[in-house]
């Protein structure tokens, strides 16, 4: 039977203890970032949250990539494991473009000098988060667990083939956002210090991304089986 | 039945049901008219002309009355569990989106072709031989996005929330094609040469392609038990 019970709490227990080893880890970068690393020399204070924010949207776009994934091998296997998988990360990723969406305008106020701009990132982000608001919006309206696997798969693999079009879109309405500092052809062009500490981050955020997304989706295994007995 | 032949059966059946009894065509006829009205009265006579929204309004009417016109697509297939009956024709899945999707297209177009009409008076835009270019961009662009529509629709109808959660879901697929086409049009209205449309209108057919080759392909897992 692929909706183990015993692997479901497996999964949220590993889930738990990766959670909290990360929720360390993200003390450890906020002390590192804001203790051990030098301020930059001209956006001062504010960007700071760089080591926050980056990283936020560094998890958002791997939860919501691995759920067009997991979507395309869900229609393909037919594994409930996978759809249970697609809603976990899903809503993992939501949480983290929350945070993106949230810590991109509090720097854009100092830096930009206004809450929100039309910014291509910033805009792909909100539509990134809108599609999986309807993902769930969706999931939530279909009563049978099997249609509602496929419908959400189907919109999983509907809206990995929309990101290209979307990224195309917001980047020739307008883009205001800072060149890549990190992820450039001649090599990084961050101060050592801060490339440490953005690193340990990210390499935070992705273990908390792990954590999540094993709690949730041990979560949603014990669901699919209650669904099951109920039905 | 050859594929091509059941997917023009099922949209001629489609477009028959609405000759007879004209209740969506009416009401989305009616819905685009009051959409541009509503426009109109929703800015700041002094500072913004009608030149300056006309593609804007133009566009947006496109969108929303598209959504309204997807949104009976499948509707109509629930009553009486008619879509079972259709399932159960010896036609290829893919015929039936084709079907659907043309019958759809086709009552977009028509209802998009009275929009604009509609727009070009209430807008004053010079009739000019660029007006036809716009109205076949709005046709380009309503081909990709009823794509994504009929597909949705598909799945939408058989929920609880319908018409709540079909405009919710599409939205975000109507943006490209939007854009494209808004940004195209305004280029067309203010004269602009036409290798200033070619990135535009390359958008458009790529959108197109996408998502007729995308729904085409997803279409009949979603409609089978």
């Amino acid at each position: 039977m692929s909706l183990d019970l015993a692997a479901a709490d497996r999964a949220i227990a590993r889930g738990r203890v990766l959670t909290l080893l990360a929720l360390a880890g993200v003390v450890a970068v906020y002390v590192l970032a804001l203790q051990f690393t030098p301020p930059e020399r001209l956006q001062g204070l504010a960007q700071k949250i760089f080591y926050l924010h980056v990283p936020a949207a560094w998890s958002g776009l791997m939860a919501f990539v691995l759920v067009g994934i997991t979507s395309a091998l869900f229609l393909w296997l037919k594994e409930p494991r996978l759809d249970a998988f697609a809603e976990a990360s899903a809503e993992v990723g939501l949480m983290f473009s929350v945070i993106m969406l949230t810590t991109g305008p509090i720097w854009g106020k100092p830096i930009w000098g206004t809450w929100w701009t039309w910014d291509a990132r910033l805009t792909f982000t909100l539509f990134e988060f809108l599609l999986f608001c309807g993902y769930f919006a969706l999931r939530s309206a279909v009563r049978e667990r099997e249609e509602r696997a496929k419908f959400s798969a189907v919109v999983g693999i509907m809206g990995m083939l929309l990101v290209p079009f979307i990224h195309l879109t917001v980047y020739l309405f307008n883009t205001t956002h800072p060149q890549p500092v990190v992820a450039r052809v001649d090599g990084p062009a961050l101060p050592g210090v801060m490339l440490r500490t953005f690193l340990i981050s990210l390499g935070t955020f992705t273990l908390l991304y792990l954590g999540f997304v094993m709690q949730r989706y041990g979560i949603a295994i014990r669901t699919a089986h209650q669904e099951a007995l109920d039905a | 039945m050859s594929g091509w032949r059941a997917a023009v059966a099922i949209a001629g059946k489609d477009l028959r049901i609405e000759r007879r009894s004209r209740t969506a065509l009416l009401t989305a006829s009616t819905f685009a008219v009051l959409i541009q009205l509503v426009f109109v009265f929703a800015r700041d006579t002094a500072t913004t002309t009608l030149a300056m929204v006309a593609p804007s309004v133009l566009w947006i009417t496109m969108a929303l009355t598209s959504l309204l016109a997807l949104n009976r697509a499948f509707l109509l297939e629930r009553e009486h569990a008619a879509m079972e009956g259709i399932l159960l024709a010896p036609v290829p899945r893919a015929a039936l989106f084709w079907g659907k999707w043309l019958g759809n297209l086709a009552f977009v177009a028509l209802v998009q072709l009275l929009a604009f009409l509609v727009w070009v008076l209430f807008f004053n835009v010079a009739p000019s031989l660029s007006l036809l270019l716009v109205f076949a961009l709005t046709l380009a662009a309503a081909a990709g996005f009823t794509a994504a529509g009929t597909l949705l629709a598909a799945m939408t109808a058989r929920t609880r929330h319908a018409e709540l959660l079909l405009p919710v879901l599409l939205l975000p697929f109507l943006v490209p094609p939007v854009f494209a086409g808004a940004q195209a049009t305004m280029r067309l209205l203010a004269g602009r040469p036409m290798d200033e449309l070619a990135g535009w209108l390359r958008l458009l057919v790529v959108y197109d392609v996408a998502f007729l080759v995308l729904a085409t392909l997803l279409f009949p897992i979603v409609v089978d038990e």
